[in-house]
């Protein structure tokens, strides 16, 4: 952003522009979902547990859904814990757009 | 205030609230949800203002909502789901609401059934209202333990104060039920002393005189609420101000703390006066 960012003077990037990327990256997301966005989601991850149920138990509280909207590119995370064989969770990642 | 962390209030909801829309009531519930977490307590800071999320973008978190406030009371996800971590202080969390439905999505059931659950994990859980009177302000209200009224000095904001108060104090849980009142105060913002000075605006005495209820602070209209809102920091987290220092006070004497009341504001200290910010 600002070249003077890290000069001596303890002056900042001025915030405005800070204000206008934040903004631009967040009606970029809602527009283009149609601003159906966080409907999808419930739905989504129920789909996703009906799938792993075909393989193995897993409570509802075993799966966890985190996304990271960035400027280019969204992450979504989808953690599940295994239950008995592997103690330790098993992530895995997708990534849309 | 370590000792305030041991035998403080659990789970203790407050209503932001105001009547008057754009008086402050989202930059308020984020100053002081941020403030009283950066004491240590376990504070959660819920968005009510259903279809109009804007809580998210003051707190810097509008990245990372994925589920919200709805999806909890309509049962589509688990609160901790929903529930966002801050990054800058571990004991604040946000529950973001959702940007697409509209205030009939609230029940008063889910409402009652989120806040429950929210109780077992935090001291204090500070609920931003959105403007009016209607359904979506009252389900915020509803199951408030106190209430900061937020009220600008000057004639619809005081006039929608004294409403807003009056529903308090009779559509609220706390009133049906007979049991002891909401605590209500009023926290004056964007208090500007020039332009009382000038007969322009009415005074801090004025209102409080028409509201009749206790002052818990007076919020100076300062540059570095504007500065805070564009960054994403609650104004307490970013740089020294007046309206910081001003939410500092009014945290501490919610907590029962017994500061002296000042009128800070931007304009006197000149430069070097907003690096250490306060004024008499
Ligand atoms: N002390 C202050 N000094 C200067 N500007 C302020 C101050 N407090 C709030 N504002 C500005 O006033 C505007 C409205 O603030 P805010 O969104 O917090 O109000 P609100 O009551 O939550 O509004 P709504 O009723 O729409 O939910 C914002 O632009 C904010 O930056
Ligand atoms: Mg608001």
């Amino acid at each position: 952003m600002s070249l003077f960012g890290f000069s001596l003077k303890p002056r900042r990037p001025k915030s405005a522009q800070t204000a206008k990327d934040r903004l631009q990256i967040l009606l970029a997301h809602e527009r283009g979902s149609g601003s159906q966005e966080p409907d999808y989601l419930p739905a989504m991850q129920n789909d996703i547990l009906a799938v792993i149920r075909k393989y193995m138990k897993i409570e509802d509280d075993e799966v966890d859904i985190r996304m990271e909207r960035r400027d280019d590119i969204s992450s979504l995370e989808i953690n599940i814990e295994m239950p008995t064989q592997q103690k330790d969770a098993t992530a895995a990642k997708a990534r849309s757009r | 205030m370590t000792q305030l962390k041991e035998d403080g209030p659990r789970g203790r909801v407050i209503v932001i609230t105001s009547g008057k829309g754009g008086v402050g009531k989202t930059t308020s519930a984020a100053a002081i949800s941020a403030a009283i977490a950066k004491r240590g307590h376990k504070v959660v800071v819920i968005d009510f203002d259903v279809g109009l999320r804007n809580l998210d973008m003051i707190m810097g978190c509008e990245r990372r909502v994925v589920f919200d406030f709805i999806n909890v009371v309509q049962g589509d996800a688990r609160l901790s789901q929903a529930l966002i971590k801050d990054k800058r202080v571990d004991t604040l969390s946000i529950l973001p609401t959702s940007q697409t439905r509209d205030k009939d999505a609230l029940t008063s059931e889910g409402v009652e059934k989120v806040l429950d659950e929210l109780r077992k994990d935090f001291d204090y859980i500070i609920c931003d209202s959105p403007a009016g009177i209607e359904r979506g302000a009252q389900m915020a209200m509803y199951y408030a333990d106190e209430a900061v009224v937020v009220t600008n000095p000057e004639v619809s904001s005081v006039r929608d104060s004294d409403r807003v108060l009056g529903l308090l104090a009779s559509k609220t849980q706390r009133a049906e039920k007979g049991l002891e009142p909401v605590k209500s105060q009023v926290l004056l913002t964007r208090h500007d002393q020039g332009r009382i000075d000038r007969g322009e605006m009415m005074a801090v005495e004025d209102v409080l005189e028409l509201l009749a209820v206790p002052l818990l602070g007076i919020v100076p209209e300062s540059t570095a609420v504007l500065r805070a809102s564009n960054v994403g920091m609650p104004v307490v987290l970013d740089a020294p101000s007046s309206a910081a220092s001003a939410y500092e006070d009014a945290v501490a004497r919610l907590l029962g703390e017994d500061v002296p009341m000042r009128i800070g504001s931007d304009k006197r200290p000149g430069l070097l006066g907003r690096f250490f910010g306060r004024s008499a």
